[in-house]
C-alpha cells in the first residue's frame, strides 16, 4: 500500500485530562475510500480521538496526519486549507440555532468562497439539502423546528457543503428510530459511493457496522486493539470484542445482515 | 495535483465553449460569469476538464436546464456527477417567507401589543403560582430547601457587597460634590449634608441597589432557568415530582426579598461614608459634626421608607428573572433575549413602583 492511500494516520497518540489517561500510544490508519467504523465502550475516548484528528483537542503526545498534512501544532491559517477538505457531523447536529437549515449549509460556502453570487449559493444549498435527504420545505426552517432525524440530515448536508474528501460522523444514528437509522445508513453508503468519500464513523450501532462499514477499529485499554473486517475481528480472542459481537444484540445484528435484502 | 490552466476559453459564435482544468467551487464565480456572457445557442465542451466537483456540475447542469445548452466530451465520471446533481434538483427556499413592509409593520405592532398584554397577565399568574408554592411550603415546611436558599444568599447578597459598596460610595461623593457646588451659590453649603443624607437613605440607596441587583442577579436567574429549560432539566424535575417553583423559584425569591433590604442598608451606609469623606476634605466639616448633623436631618421615617421599598424591589426582580427564564423555548438566542427582557422589565417596574411609593409615603405624611 502506498502512503497516498492513507488519509488519516495516527501514531503514538496520547491524551490526558489531569490524572485521567484517555489514550496511550494509539495508532490508527484510515485508507482512502473506505468507511471505517470506530467502536468501543462508553468512556474509551472515541470522541476524544476524533477531536484530536480534527484539531479540536491538542494531544499530549503523538502525531496526527490528515490528507498528508500534519495536524498537531498547526496554526489556524494553515489548518484552514485542510478544514475545507473535510466535513464533520457532530453527535447532536451542532446546527447554528439562529440560522435556517439552508443558511447553515451556506455557512462553510460563504466562509471559504465569499465571492460566489448569492443566487448560486442558494442553489448549491438547495441541492445539498436534497443530497442530505431532506425535502425542500426543510430549507427555511430553524433547527428548533426539526425532528432528531432531520437535524442529523441537515448536519450531514452542512458537512457535505464543500464536497469534502473526508467525512467524520460522530454517532450518526444515535437517537434515531430503527427505520430512520437504516435509512440514514443507506444515505451514508450511497453518498460515500457516489462522491468517493472516505468516512470515519464513530458508532454504537451494530446494525450500522454490519450494513456499511468496510473495516472496524476497536478502542479499548486506551488504544486501538484491533482493526479489520468483522469476520477478522470475530476470529480474535479478546473478551471485549467477543462480548461485543457475540452478545445478544451483536448476534441479532449479524443475523439480520445475513437475511436476504429487505424489500 | 496538476497545475490548472485557465478553464474557459471564449470561442466564436457557434464553436463550443471549452472548459479546461478545474471545474470546481474555487473557480465557480468566474465560470458562472463566463457562461452567462456566452451567447446562445451554447455548446459546452467538457473534454478538457481535469477535476470537477458537484458545484461545477451544478453550473453545467443549470445551463443545460435553463438555456438548452448541449454538453459534449463529458467523461463517465463527469457524466455521473451531472446525473447526480440533476437528481438532487429540488429548489428550496433559504429563508422563511417575508411579508411586505406595511403588513409587517402592523403585524409586528399587533404582536408587540398582544405580547405585552400576555406578559403582564403571565407575570401576575406567575406571582400567583409562586404564592401557591409558598402556601404549600407553609403547610409542609419539611420540603423547604434551606441549602438552596442559603446558596442564593451568598450569590445574591454576599458577592454583591463589593460592587454595590463601591458604587454607593462613589454616588455619595458625587452627590456631595454636585450639591456643594450648587448650594454654594446661595451660601448654603452646610445643607449639603441634608442633601446627601436624605437622598441616599430615602431614594438612591434602594433604587441603585435594585438596579444593580437586577443587572447582576435578575439576569442570572433568567439565564440559568432558561438554560435549564432548553436542556430539559426543568421537565426532568417535573417528572420526578419536584416542583420547579419550589426548587428554583422560591429560593431565589426568598433570597432576593431578604437580601435587598440588607444590601440597600449597606448601600446607604457607603453613600453616607462617601459623602462624609467629601465634606470633610473639601468643606472641612469634621466627621463628628457630620454624624451629628445626619442624626438631626434624617427623619427615621426616611430609613423606614428605604427599607420597606427594598424587599418589594427584590420580589419584582426575582419574579421577572424567573418568569422570563421559564418562558424560554427553543434555542440559545432565546435565552439572551429573555435575559435582556428580564432586566429591562425588572428595572422598569422598580422605577414605576418607586414613583408610586413616593406619592404614597408623601400622602401619609412621611415627608
Amino acid at each position: 500500500m502506498t502512503d497516498d492511500e492513507i488519509v488519516i494516520r495516527i501514531r503514538g497518540l496520547s491524551n490526558r485530562f489531569g490524572e485521567q489517561v484517555v489514550h496511550e500510544g494509539l495508532d490508527l490508519d484510515v485508507r482512502r475510500g473506505e468507511i471505517l467504523g470506530v467502536v468501543g465502550g462508553s468512556g474509551t475516548g472515541k470522541s476524544v480521538m476524533m477531536r484530536s484528528v480534527i484539531g479540536l483537542q491538542t494531544p499530549a503526545e503523538g502525531e496526527v496526519e490528515v490528507l498528508g498534512e500534519n495536524m498537531v501544532g498547526r496554526n489556524e491559517d494553515e489548518a484552514k486549507n485542510i478544514r475545507r477538505r473535510w466535513g464533520i457531523l457532530f453527535q447532536n447536529g451542532a446546527l447554528f440555532s439562529t440560522l435556517t437549515v439552508a443558511e447553515n449549509i451556506e455557512v462553510p460556502i460563504h466562509e471559504y468562497f465569499p465571492f460566489l453570487s448569492p443566487s448560486l449559493v442558494d442553489e448549491i444549498a438547495s441541492y445539498k439539502l436534497a443530497m442530505g435527504g431532506l425535502s425542500p420545505d426543510a430549507g427555511p426552517k430553524f433547527p428548533s423546528e426539526l425532528s432528531g432525524g432531520m437535524v442529523k440530515r441537515a448536519g450531514l448536508a452542512r458537512a457535505l457543503a464543500l464536497d469534502p474528501e473526508l467525512l467524520f460522523l460522530d454517532e450518526p444514528t444515535a437517537g434515531l428510530d430503527p427505520i430512520a437509522a437504516a435509512a440514514f445508513d443507506e444515505l451514508i453508503l450511497s453518498l460515500q459511493q457516489r462522491l468517493e468519500l472516505t468516512v470515519f464513523l464513530i458508532t454504537h450501532d451494530l446494525d450500522t457496522l454490519y450494513a456499511i462499514c468496510d473495516r472496524v477499529a476497536v478502542l479499548a485499554d486506551r488504544k486501538v486493539i484491533a482493526v479489520g473486517t468483522i469476520p477478522e475481528l470475530l476470529a480474535l480472542d479478546h473478551p471485549w470484542i467477543q462480548e461485543y459481537f457475540n452478545g445478544p444484540r451483536g448476534r441479532a445484528a449479524a443475523n439480520s445482515s445475513e437475511e436476504p435484502a429487505r424489500v | 495535483m496538476a497545475a490548472t490552466t485557465p478553464p474557459l476559453q471564449s470561442a466564436g459564435d457557434n464553436e463550443p465553449f471549452r472548459v479546461d482544468g478545474a471545474l470546481t467551487i474555487s473557480r465557480a464565480a468566474t465560470t458562472e460569469r463566463e457562461i452567462q456572457a456566452a451567447p446562445d445557442p451554447l455548446t459546452i465542451d467538457l473534454s478538457g476538464v481535469e477535476r470537477m466537483d458537484t458545484v461545477g456540475a451544478w453550473l453545467i447542469y443549470r445551463t443545460v436546464r435553463d438555456r438548452d445548452a448541449r454538453v459534449v466530451g463529458a467523461t463517465p465520471q463527469a457524466q455521473s456527477l451531472l446525473d447526480q446533481v440533476a437528481e438532487f434538483d429540488h429548489p428550496a427556499r433559504v429563508r422563511p417567507e417575508e411579508r411586505p413592509g406595511v403588513v409587517r409593520l402592523f403585524s409586528e405592532l399587533g404582536e408587540w401589543v398582544s405580547e405585552s398584554g400576555r406578559t403582564l397577565v403571565g407575570l401576575l399568574g406567575f406571582f400567583g403560582g409562586t404564592l401557591i408554592g409558598f402556601g404549600n411550603l407553609i403547610r409542609r415546611p419539611r420540603r423547604f430547601r434551606w441549602n438552596a436558599v442559603v446558596q442564593r444568599f451568598d450569590v445574591v447578597g454576599i458577592r454583591a457587597l463589593g460592587i454595590i459598596g463601591l458604587m454607593s460610595f462613589l454616588i455619595g461623593v458625587v452627590i456631595g460634590q454636585q450639591g456643594a457646588v450648587q448650594l454654594a451659590q446661595f451660601g448654603a453649603e452646610s445643607f449639603t449634608i441634608n442633601l446627601i443624607g436624605r437622598i441616599t437613605v430615602r431614594e438612591l440607596g434602594p433604587l441603585m441597589t435594585a438596579i444593580m441587583v437586577a443587572g447582576r442577579s435578575g439576569s442570572a436567574f433568567a439565564a440559568q432557568l432558561g438554560t435549564m429549560k432548553i436542556t430539559e432539566e426543568i421537565d426532568a424535575m417535573r417528572t420526578i415530582g419536584v416542583s420547579p417553583v419550589e426548587a428554583l423559584v422560591i429560593p431565589r425569591v426568598i433570597a432576593s426579598v431578604i437580601m435587598m433590604p440588607l444590601l440597600a442598608f449597606w448601600a446607604m451606609l457607603m453613600s453616607l461614608l462617601g459623602g462624609g469623606i467629601f465634606v470633610w476634605l473639601f468643606l472641612e466639616i469634621p466627621p463628628l459634626t457630620y454624624i451629628q448633623r445626619l442624626q438631626e436631618v434624617i427623619p427615621i421615617t426616611d430609613l423606614w421608607i428605604g427599607l420597606i421599598k427594598a424587599p418589594v424591589f427584590g420580589l419584582i426582580i426575582a419574579l421577572a428573572g424567573c418568569f422570563q427564564g421559564m418562558l424560554v423555548e427553543g434555542n440559545s438566542e432565546e435565552v439572551g433575549l429573555r435575559t435582556t427582557t428580564a432586566v429591562v422589565q425588572a428595572i422598569f417596574l422598580v422605577i414605576v413602583l418607586d414613583a408610586v411609593f413616593a406619592v404614597f409615603f408623601s400622602s401619609i405624611g412621611w415627608k
